[in-house]
């Protein structure tokens, strides 16, 4: 085996992660917030459609990834509304915004199969990206760098920031926020919004990077497994990026023994992995630590105001 | 195309729905309607894609004789059911169900509705009212692999397939079978998605292909993820269901089309003369419904050259990829010397040939 | 001038039932206007999707046969849902009650006998039911949010499914189709009960409603899963074991979405294949608000969304929409009916800028 070979099959793993790491560390932010948004597929979808239209008409990628959190924002605040200002019940709602997402990006998309776009540059110099070895460092697209830099953006602003520190407080205890003076509203809109702007980003990946074209649903379901990541990295930053890699790393290498014709499981075992993985790690940080765990208490519960 | 605003696109998109919907209302009585049943959105430029644009060419070659209509997304599940009874309640007279999870549907709604001619696609079972038809993709398969074998520097090429279904199965073994006639120590990796369209997988998938040293690769999915990665990668790839050269310029060799229309002319016709009888229709090269794109312009002559003997070879019937001696994977001998394998045979086909690695 | 809520002693009577009837005819009126705009005909849409299959009878037995799973279901649901136990993975147990129900098919092909589908059926609630175990114990025992359980294991039951017909399961003379073997004569129901065109399915799910009627309105357990859910701590203080309620309301609500599922593959599709799944377990939950988690508004709610997808299908091919639509009429609907839920709670009042 060969060190090519090997960042050949790392290269595989980064790509194909990227996505689920973006979606789950919105939703990593808006469960912090104690909001539970079920709606991460539907809101990926509309990204995914608007990214790709933007570019199209642009032939701008980077005005398209901006257009794609937009509009995974934009939808949130659907979601937001109904849940914040008029205090609907956030599964069902969560759930409306995904079939939502999944009709609506069909319906706009339908005008842009089998269109193409222009996909990002590296932003590397071809020395290094197109290197044999490096690029296994500088070999990615733009939005891996992003994904990562966010990522360890959000661990900071949550654990080292005061304002983080607010957000997990409404998260933990909405009503001794509120009654402290924080707008326990305000920074779940927020949350909420971010959380959208990231699944946009994340299903723009699909249709810009991965593979530039629009095809419904292409996101394939990716949306459910970046809740299952949230929960598996236990509600911490750090962890997502473990949790995304090792995700990413069971679809690859189940790729590479089907390829090399040794398969000891079925391949539905391996692909049923994130799930069990995210119960067993939920089961066990509930058994650990009850009272300190990093589930955020409020998580899924409506705020309302006792005063 | 980059001055499409949001207006004209709102205009397109009124446009092609309306047309339809206006036309169908000015035609008489005496017109053909025709129903199908998609499975996949009609955008998805693959399967479904390509029943659709054969849709669009039956009724444009039959001018005002016919209105097609169409159900997408249609679930292989019982749902299927109302939507089959549906078209036919709705006066369609003939009916075509695109998937092969429509077969005991098809057949259930057909009972019931003795005179409307009903086509189950990929199908085995047939009634008085219930046509099957399918199409030979291994044969275009045969052609890929001339192509992959004589293209392919590392002598490893690769196939990207969903489910080990017998369609997939024989174009696996086609594709091997043809690249080993090239270069007997030919080497085929072969990779199982379980899943017809997922973009993210596919790309992974080949991309792991490539990493196993794999210069050639040819996928059985529904979209051009593997032709984008091959062109990223610089290797070769093949279109599949339709041309999708403008995906990977470079990387797209030539690719297998998917062409139904002169099928559902066929069948529209008879219907509109009374010939229509149940049939069991498997079409290839010869009758037009498998048809290989353009070459790429960089494909070398002699390349070109065998390429073009297998596809006149299969349309005069003197070349037929599964002739004898064929081994399965363990090396048993399947097939003797000299003997053709029969359609019967093909329709369960569920073992791969000698030389195939991976399942 | 702003709006502002003000928090009714009572809930209201009036908008609990006035509401759910607004969000109808809202989704019909912003759906119109809304392919309109998106260059389709808007009014054709909204025709086709909500009264074609009430008015032309030919599609009533579609709409029985659509609705009878999402009722049975929703039923399930809208219990858990008083208690406040959410339990968003009845997709999984509708998947789970199939194949055990499809298992005790499996073992016994030779059985001539139509009683083979009373333990098929049995099997079926008890599969499912056993699904929802995993959470109700995580729950129960450790405190395990059932939301994310429930969600995570639908897909360990869809890939499940995957297993068995393309494994075990699968049909030896299905070409090798990811396929079971068809069901046999005895293992199956009929399409509909004889000589009229209602699916057995409905008739069942009008005697659960019944049954969950009589266990809400009359019954201790439904007092008492109504009192955990309203208010927690008068339950403990009851004497309410909040416990006994997580397992009985998601093991109740795991057999219901079991036995749609074996019923939905013994009644219509004769056979599991990876096709089977159809989101019924996801569209009940809309049912099962839709329909104010009251039995019967729960079966009125189940005929309404079976309608949408029979009008989505119609109106692909007469008014040519994509089958999206249906998906966005749904969606819309139930936006609608959880923004009404403030209505039931609270009281609207305009209130001048100074006053």
């Amino acid at each position: 085996m060969t060190i090519d070979f090997i960042i050949s099959a790392i290269v595989t793993v980064v790509g194909i992660s990227t996505p689920i790491l973006l979606a789950a560390t919105g939703e990593l932010v808006v469960e912090k917030s104690g909001v539970l948004n079920l709606g991460v597929e539907g809101m990926m979808l509309v990204g995914a459609i608007t990214g790709f239209a933007v570019t199209f008409m642009t032939y701008n990628p980077w005005l398209g990834v901006i257009a794609a959190g937009a509009a995974g924002a934009a939808v949130s605040m659907v979601f937001g509304v109904l849940v914040l200002s008029l205090g609907s019940n956030q599964v069902a709602t969560g759930l409306a915004l995904a079939i939502l997402g999944i009709g609506l990006s069909t319906l706009l998309g339908t005008s842009f199969t089998g269109m193409i776009v222009p996909q990002f540059s590296s932003i590397f110099p071809s020395v290094l990206s197109q290197d044999p070895f490096w690029r296994v460092i500088f070999g990615y697209s733009p939005m891996v760098y992003i994904a990562l830099l966010i990522v360890f953006a959000v661990g900071w602003f949550l654990n080292r920031t005061r304002a983080g520190l607010v957000l997990r407080a409404v998260g933990e205890n909405d009503q001794s926020a509120h009654s402290i003076g924080y707008s326990v509203i305000g920074i779940r809109y927020i949350a909420i919004a971010f959380g959208g702007a990231m699944a946009g980003i994340a299903g723009s990946y699909f249709s810009m990077v991965i593979t530039p074209m629009w095809a419904e649903r292409m996101t394939a379901g990716r949306g459910w497994i970046a809740l299952a990541l949230v929960v598996f990295a236990g509600w911490k930053a750090g962890r997502l990026v473990v949790g995304a890699y090792l995700f990413g790393c069971l679809m690859t290498l189940e790729l590479y023994a089907k390829a090399s014709g040794f398969q000891f499981l079925p391949s539905q075992f391996w692909a049923s992995m994130p799930y069990i993985m995210a119960i067993v790690v939920l089961a066990v940080i509930s058994f650990r630590d009850r009272a300190g765990s990093e589930a955020p208490a409020c998580l899924g519960k409506p705020f309302l105001p006792n005063s | 195309m980059t001055n499409m605003n949001r207006r004209n696109f709102i205009k397109t998109v009124s446009a092609t729905i309306a047309l339809p919907a206006f036309a169908a209302k000015s035609f008489g009585a005496d017109t053909l309607k025709i129903g199908f049943a998609y499975l996949g959105p009609v955008g998805d430029f693959g399967w479904t894609w390509a029943h659709d644009k054969g849709r669009k060419f039956m009724v444009e070659q039959l001018g005002g004789k016919v209105v097609g209509d169409y159900v997408e997304n249609v679930a292989e599940d019982a749902s299927a059911v109302p939507v089959i009874k549906d078209l036919a309640q709705a006066g369609h007279n003939l009916i075509f169900t695109t998937s092969f999870g429509y077969m005991d549907q098809t057949l259930q709604v057909a009972k019931d509705f003795p005179k409307v001619a009903f086509e189950h696609c990929t199908g085995f079972k047939r009634a008085d009212n219930v046509a099957t038809y399918n199409s030979r993709f291994h044969e275009g398969r045969a052609v890929l692999g001339t192509i992959a074998a004589m293209m392919s520097k590392t002598g490893t090429i690769g196939y990207l397939g969903s489910f080990k279904v017998p369609e997939v199965v024989m174009g696996v073994n086609s594709f091997a079978l043809s690249a080993q006639a090239v270069n007997p120590k030919i080497k085929v990796k072969l990779v199982m998605i379980d899943s017809w369209f997922d973009p993210a997988k596919e790309a992974a998938a080949t991309e792991t292909l490539a990493n196993l040293g794999c210069d050639v690769i040819t996928a059985h999915t529904d979209s051009p993820a593997t032709l984008q990665v091959c062109e990223q990668k610089k290797i070769y790839g093949f279109g599949q269901g339709a041309d999708m050269s403008k995906f990977a310029p470079t990387a797209h060799l030539t690719a297998i089309e998917d062409i139904w229309g002169p099928y559902y002319l066929s069948r529209a016709k008879a219907v509109l003369d009374g010939s229509w009888k149940s049939t069991d229709t498997w079409w290839g090269f010869k009758e037009g419904t498998v048809v290989i794109s353009p070459y790429n312009k960089s494909m070398p002559a002699d390349v070109a050259a065998a390429a073009d003997k297998i596809q006149a070879g299969w349309k005069d019937g003197s070349y037929n990829v599964f002739t004898g001696p064929i081994a399965d994977q363990s090396g048993a001998e399947k097939v003797a010397k000299g003997v053709v394998m029969k359609d019967e045979e093909l329709a369960g086909l569920d073992w791969f040939v000698k030389g195939v690695e991976g399942a | 001038m702003r709006i502002k809520f003000e928090k009714r002693a009572q809930p209201s009577r009036f908008m609990l039932f006035a509401t759910p009837v607004a969000a109808v005819i809202l989704t019909i009126l912003i759906g119109a206007v809304l392919f309109e705009i998106l260059g389709y005909d808007g009014l054709g849409t909204v025709k086709e999707i909500f009264f074609t299959p009430i008015l032309a009878s030919y599609k009533w037995q579609d709409v029985m046969t659509k609705a009878a799973p999402l009722i049975i279901i929703a039923l399930g649901l809208s219990l858990g849902n008083q208690a406040k136990v959410w339990n968003i993975g009845a997709e999984g147990q509708y998947i789970a009650g199939a194949l055990a129900g499809a298992l005790i098919a499996y073992l016994t092909p030779g059985v001539t006998s139509h009683w083979i589908i009373v333990p098929m059926i049995i099997a079926g609630i008890l599969g499912g039911a056993a699904w929802a175990t995993i959470p109700a114990f995580l729950k129960t025992k450790l405190n395990v949010n059932e939301v994310l359980t429930t969600l995570m294991l639908v897909y360990v039951a869809f890939q499940l499914l995957g297993y068995l017909v393309t494994g075990p399961w699968k049909d030896p003379n299905g070409h090798n189709f990811p396929q079971t073997a068809p069901f046999t004569d005895a293992q199956l129901l009929p399409h509909s009960i004889l000589g009229t065109a209602i699916p057995p399915g409905l008739v069942i799910a009008f005697i659960l409603m019944l049954g969950f009627w009589l266990l809400v309105s009359r019954s201790v357990f439904g007092f008492e899963v109504r009192v955990v859910g309203a208010a927690p701590s008068a339950a403990r203080y009851a004497g309410f074991n909040a416990s006994r309620t997580i397992w009985s309301t998601l093991l109740i609500s795991g057999g219901m979405a079991g036995l749609a599922g074996i019923l939905e593959a013994t009644s219509q599709l004769g056979q599991l294949n990876l096709g089977f799944p159809s989101n019924y377990g996801f569209t009940a939950i809309i049912v099962s608000f839709l329909g104010r988690l009251h039995p019967v508004g729960v079966f009125i709610a189940g005929i309404v969304l079976a309608i949408t997808y029979v009008g989505g299908q119609v109106a692909q091919t007469t008014v040519h929409v994509p089958s999206a639509s249906g998906g966005i009429f749904q969606a819309l609907m139930l936006f609608l009916i959880l923004a009404g839920d403030v209505l039931v709670r609270y009281r609207l009042r305009l209130v001048g800028a100074k006053s």
